[in-house]
């Protein structure tokens, strides 16, 4: 493990933009996450795979401070974000997370679920924050849904609509957890293509996904989780061509028999 | 009109789409049939009533004591005139229910074990005043109050009436918004929040716009209470549309203005009972319709 870290400083080139070290988590007595560590460079994207219950979205929950973490660090560029004290908001502010259920606030437009932290975390003025907003939902090809309340949208638009969101707040990190798992099969592609234009554009991710092509795809690195390790992590290719450990080839036989890879 | 089962039975075996349309006719005929036997139970049932009620051996007297139409049209326009005193009572009562109802159940949704004396006083009061009956509470404030004379304490019984029906009322409407605060998904808040907005900004700008509008019909539901309840003020010596059917009562021995007093409460009540009907029958289909 890395020694001197939690000394406050400017972010040096190599600081990555997320550093975990050995994060442990349970709910009652049934541990989550047993000892991660993880670094995330700026820019890169990196994918949590590995099977159901293996830790994934806790651990991204735990980067966005949604859970209480019981041992272990998590830093955000030089500054340790689980220090006692954090002002939680603020840290907020900077981690975007887009979730499987979307959660788009139902009582606001389109344009106002984007313009509404914003404003109010912000302090954006209404015209300014809307304004902001449409352009964006117009970069991602939803303007003609800003006036829409969000039950009119189809599950993939809702979707994107979160990501839209989460990109309002400007985040330098962006979790992703395992967004398009609730989405029909013809509504996948519209979502993945936002992700590949985010990667494309520079925005470091740390995504959770089932879509092994995906993964394969975009990823510049990925880490296989199994009962709350990681356990085996690699570029892309290495690790869905010719995974080292045991456990990581027979999840990549079994999601291969069902179809997805 | 066809009612034989025959028709419908071919109809089913050869009815051209699955579902649908065969059992929608199915069903409108059915519901054809039913509207007659209703029509005619409903005919039936009232007219035994009527005549075993004017059948009755003291029917007469009860006829002139609670009928009489000089009385009752005689007390219509000093009833409906005092009404407005329950109407600005009902007004700003209900202003004030809603304001402290939504805070007690705010401060009962407060998370955390250092809040834990706030809830337990909230929940106390909650249950204090859904347990005494309304009527010992007005009597307490209306005449405990002013009776303590003490210096500078408003003796206006109109003014403690607002403060007992609001005390009572805002116990019930607090449970109200409770539960449409406990009904809007925990996921709400925690998108909320990892947009970086404070606990309070999600409750007010997430949660509580939620809350409150699925929570709309109930509210409306114990207004209609409070409406009724405001004639209790009538204990405590402010003269509104209840007392003044009372005076009147008192001084013919005739019951006829009371019944100008119910029609009155009808009349406001009916309106707001078809609205709150309308409002959850519509939510109804919103629900279904985000569902589908």
């Amino acid at each position: 493990m890395t020694t001197g870290a939690g000394t406050a400083g400017p972010a040096s080139p190599a600081t990555p933009a997320l550093r975990i070290e050995g994060l442990h988590k349970s709910f009652g007595s049934l541990p989550v996450l047993r000892g991660i560590d993880l670094a995330v460079a700026e820019h890169e994207v990196v994918c949590l795979i590995g099977a159901s219950g293996s830790g994934k979205s806790t651990l991204l929950r735990c980067v966005n401070l949604l859970e209480d973490i019981d041992a272990g660090r998590i830093f955000v560029g030089s500054e340790e974000i689980t220090a006692p004290k954090i002002d939680v908001d603020r840290i907020r502010r900077h981690i975007g997370i887009v979730f499987q259920s979307y959660n788009l606030f139902p009582h606001l437009r389109v344009v106002e679920n984007v313009a509404l932290a914003p404003r109010r975390v912000l302090g954006r003025s209404r015209t300014t924050a809307e304004s902001e907003a449409l352009a964006l939902l117009e970069r991602f090809g939803l303007a003609d849904k800003a006036r829409d309340y969000p039950d009119r949208l189809s599950g993939g638009q809702q979707q994107r609509v979160a990501i839209v969101r989460a990109l309002a707040m400007s985040p330098r990190l962006l979790l992703l957890d395992e967004v398009t798992s609730a989405l029909d099969p013809e509504l996948v592609a519209e979502v993945l293509d936002v992700i590949r234009g985010l990667a494309a554009g520079g925005m470091t991710m740390l995504i959770a996904t089932h879509e092994m092509g995906f993964a394969r795809d975009i990823a510049d690195r990925v880490c296989f989780l199994d009962a709350g390790r990681i356990l085996e992590e690699g570029a892309p290719d290495r690790i869905f061509r010719e995974p080292r450990e045991e456990r990581t080839r027979r999840f990549l036989d079994r999601v291969i028999a069902a179809g997805r890879l | 009109m066809s009612l034989g089962p025959g028709p419908s039975d071919v109809d089913l075996l050869t009815g051209g789409l699955p579902g649908g349309p065969v059992r929608f006719r199915r069903r409108r005929r059915f519901s054809g049939r039913s509207s007659i036997v209703a029509a005619v139970s409903t005919v039936v049932f009232f007219g035994l009533l009527a005549a075993a009620i004017t059948g009755a051996p003291g029917w007469a007297q009860v006829q002139r004591a609670f009928l009489n139409p000089t009385f009752f049209w005689g007390s219509l326009p000093d009833v409906v005139g005092h009404f407005w005193v329950n109407v600005q009572l009902f007004l700003v009562a209900e202003v004030l229910i809603l304001g402290l109802g939504l805070v007690l159940a705010v401060l009962r949704s407060l998370p955390g074990p250092v809040l834990f004396p706030i809830r337990l006083l909230a929940t106390f009061y909650v249950d204090l005043f859904r347990a005494i009956p309304g009527v010992l509470v007005i009597y307490m404030l209306g005449f405990g109050i002013p009776g303590l004379g003490i210096a500078g304490i408003p003796v206006d019984p109109f003014l403690w009436a607002v403060v007992a029906l609001t005390l009572l009322y805002s116990a019930y409407v607090s449970e109200v918004y409770r539960a449409g605060i406990e009904s809007i998904h925990p996921s709400q808040e925690a998108a909320a929040r990892s947009l970086g907005l404070t606990r309070a900004q999600a409750l007010r700008f997430v949660v509580l716009p939620q809350a409150v509008r699925r929570v709309i019909p109930p509210l409306l539901n114990d207004f209609i209470g409070l409406q009724k309840d405001t004639v209790l003020v009538s204990f405590v010596g402010v003269v509104d549309i209840f007392r003044t059917a009372q005076i009147k009562q008192a001084a013919t021995f005739n019951f006829s203005p009371y019944l100008a007093v119910a029609l009155v409460f009808i009349l406001m009540t009916f309106p707001l009972a078809r609205v709150v009907d309308w409002l959850v029958a519509r939510d109804r289909r919103r629900a279904s319709a985000a569902a589908r």
